[in-house]
């Protein structure tokens, strides 16, 4: 299978203050187009912040990234908002939807970027919030929704736009045994049916078992490599 | 416009504040409409196609100094004045000092320089015959109720009679008003009585006018017209300034309240509150949403793009409140001119205020928003996502 993510000898310090300090050291990794790919860790590992330069949120301060073949390390801030809106969707733990606009509103939000009509965005997101089986909950505002429910709708925010890519940030921390299992049947339903590619940061084994690797960092390193 | 939703919900994110915030931009612009109005009602005053061709000539010491009257046929006789007349504040009240009434003694041909001044030949004619003959503004007669015939008791806060009363009596025989509403409303306010009466009645008069106002054969010659009658007065101890009817109006207005000035200080107390009312309202705004903004760029919006959505929302916010607060304006100077039974004639808010509250929203709108919207663009994604 083809490389999506490769990941070459990247570090990552971060400056507080007066102190420095090195989250990540000289990480090198790949990950296939397609695969299903969980990070554990525990906290301060830098998890999060592989995710991050990975997702193109941050910058590597050594090091390369490349996705899908291009170098994200090397673009600039414009340039990086432009790849993450084509090809990233993110999941967070708190799913982070705007609380003031309807699931079918939230679901829209990347398509913004994009140069649909209003009536192909609302098709797009409620094709999405069909996918994540909350097509009769559109109009509810997140407040009026479960937490199962508000993750599942971010994970349509995060489809909407079909990206090559999926990264999540610990997407079951915040739900009941129950929510969770449904939020990772949704998230290996998109990488096995849909071809997604699904990198995911979670604390709990369970979770990590519904990948097809799983990698541990530990104090910015990696430290083993298994397969699910 | 495809972000309008998204900055709507936003601004109305949390209503009760925005809402809050709402009533004080409102009030602010409905400030600004009233006092725009009066401002402008000010500046209106002695602006008209007519009031160019006269030239108004008083004390150059004060406008409250009187001048000889001997000085009309010298006026008269310079080249380029087509007519002089004269006249003097009667300072007269009516019923209660309270009321006063803008009362002017004036010279037999005082209509003639102001054609826009509308009176029947029949009325004028009882006018010329009447000693104790005066002539009413419309909207003064329709506030105490006059009519032709009646006798009114006016009460002067200047000038006496030669038993020393200040009670004087007028018989009204025509009721005048203006052709032209917008810059005459004054005169549909005015009260006329006979020079020969006034000066007659009065010993403190003595031959004085308190100004002179000259109409010019030809606008173009006015500013030589002016200088060559205060030429003759000049080194006396009756010096004169001639301007135009603007100008001395402007200057008159200026001695008695720089409207000007206490308009934009007003204004500019209520626009410097409300700065940091709507400025901290925004930043509360876009402080708590600093993980929201953090998601929209995470998930591509470009720094430039939060910018000008923050700044839309405050943009937007100032908009709202302020096209109400001047909309709010427009219906209630009506009303306030209605209430006021003549006293207040205040312009509709025109086309210039709405331009210059348009701006006014605009800038605010912009100023308050740039602290925000700048630490919005400025927000690194990962340390608003970690709460830092």
């Amino acid at each position: 299978m083809a490389k999506l993510i490769e990941v070459r000898d990247v570090s990552k310090v971060y400056e507080r203050g007066k102190q420095k300090v090195e989250v990540l050291h000289h990480i090198d990794l790949d990950v296939d187009e397609g695969d299903f790919l969980a990070l554990m860790g525990p906290s301060g590992s830098g998890k999060t912040t592989l995710l991050n330069l990975i997702g193109g949120l941050d910058l590597p301060t050594a090091g390369s990234i490349s996705v899908g073949g291009q170098r994200i390390d090397r673009l600039g801030a414009g340039a990086l908002a432009k790849w993450r809106a084509a090809r990233v969707g993110f999941v967070f733990q708190f799913y982070n939807l705007m609380p003031m606009l309807s699931a079918q509103r939230n679901v829209e939000l990347p398509l913004l970027l994009t140069k649909l009509s209003g009536s192909e965005r609302r098709k797009h997101a409620a094709i999405a919030l069909q996918l994540v089986g909350l097509a009769d909950r559109a109009t509810h505002k997140p407040g009026e929704l479960s937490g199962g429910q508000q993750q599942r709708v971010s994970i349509a925010r995060a489809i909407v736009s079909d990206p090559t890519l999926l990264v999540c940030d610990e997407p079951t921390g915040d739900l009941d045994r129950q929510s969770a299992e449904e939020v990772l049947g949704l998230l290996r339903a998109l990488n096995r049916d849909h071809g997604k590619t699904v990198l995911m940061v979670t604390h709990d084994p369970k979770a990590a078992e519904y990948a097809n690797h799983t990698l541990h960092l530990d104090k910015g390193t990696l430290v083993e490599q298994a397969t699910a | 416009m495809k972000y309008l939703h998204l900055v709507w919900a936003s601004l109305f994110r949390r209503k009760t504040r925005t809402l809050l915030t709402l009533v004080s931009i409102i009030a602010a612009f409905l400030l600004f409409g009233l006092l725009d109005a009066v401002r402008t009602s000010f500046n209106q005053a002695g602006q008209s196609a007519n009031g160019a061709q006269r030239l108004q000539t008083g004390s150059k010491l004060s406008f409250i100094q009187t001048l000889p009257q001997s000085l009309e046929v010298q006026i008269a006789a310079v080249p380029g004045v087509k007519t002089v007349t004269y006249a003097n504040w009667f300072g007269g009240a009516y019923q209660d000092p309270h009321n006063q009434v803008f009362s002017f003694a004036v010279a037999p041909n005082y209509l003639d320089v102001y054609p826009e001044i509308v009176v029947g030949a029949a009325e004028r004619k009882a006018f010329a015959e009447t000693r104790t003959g005066a002539l009413v503004g419309e909207r003064l007669a329709q506030k105490y109720k006059w009519k032709v015939g009646d006798r009114i008791p006016m009460q002067s806060t200047i000038f006496p009679d030669k038993e020393g009363s200040k009670n004087w009596s007028f018989d009204v025989v025509g009721i005048l008003h203006s052709s032209d509403k917008k810059s005459g409303g004054f005169f549909d306010q005015m009260f006329l009585l006979n020079w020969k009466y006034f000066d007659e009645t009065t010993p403190y008069n003595r031959g004085q006018a308190g100004w002179y106002v000259t109409r010019v054969a030809d606008v173009s010659q006015a500013d030589r017209v002016a200088k060559a009658i205060d030429a003759i007065s000049a080194n006396s101890d009756h010096e004169t300034r001639t301007q135009t009817e603007q100008a001395a109006t402007a200057s008159w207005m200026k001695q008695l309240a720089d409207m000007g000035l206490i308009v934009g200080s007003i204004m500019g107390a209520v626009f410097f509150t409300l700065l940091l009312l709507s400025g901290n309202t925004m930043m509360q705004a876009v402080r708590e949403r600093t993980s929201e903004l953090a998601v929209l760029k995470t998930i591509g919006f470009s720094n430039l793009s939060v910018l000008a959505m923050v700044l839309a929302e405050s943009v937007l916010l100032l908009v709202l409140g302020g096209v109400a607060g001047l909309g709010l304006a427009s219906l209630l100077i009506p009303l306030v001119t209605a209430g006021s039974g003549g006293t207040l004639n205040l312009p509709v808010v025109g086309a210039d205020s709405w331009v210059l509250g348009l701006a006014l929203m605009a800038g605010i709108g912009l100023l308050v928003g740039s602290l925000p919207a700048w630490s919005a663009m400025r927000l690194n994604i990962v340390d608003a996502l970690a709460g830092r």
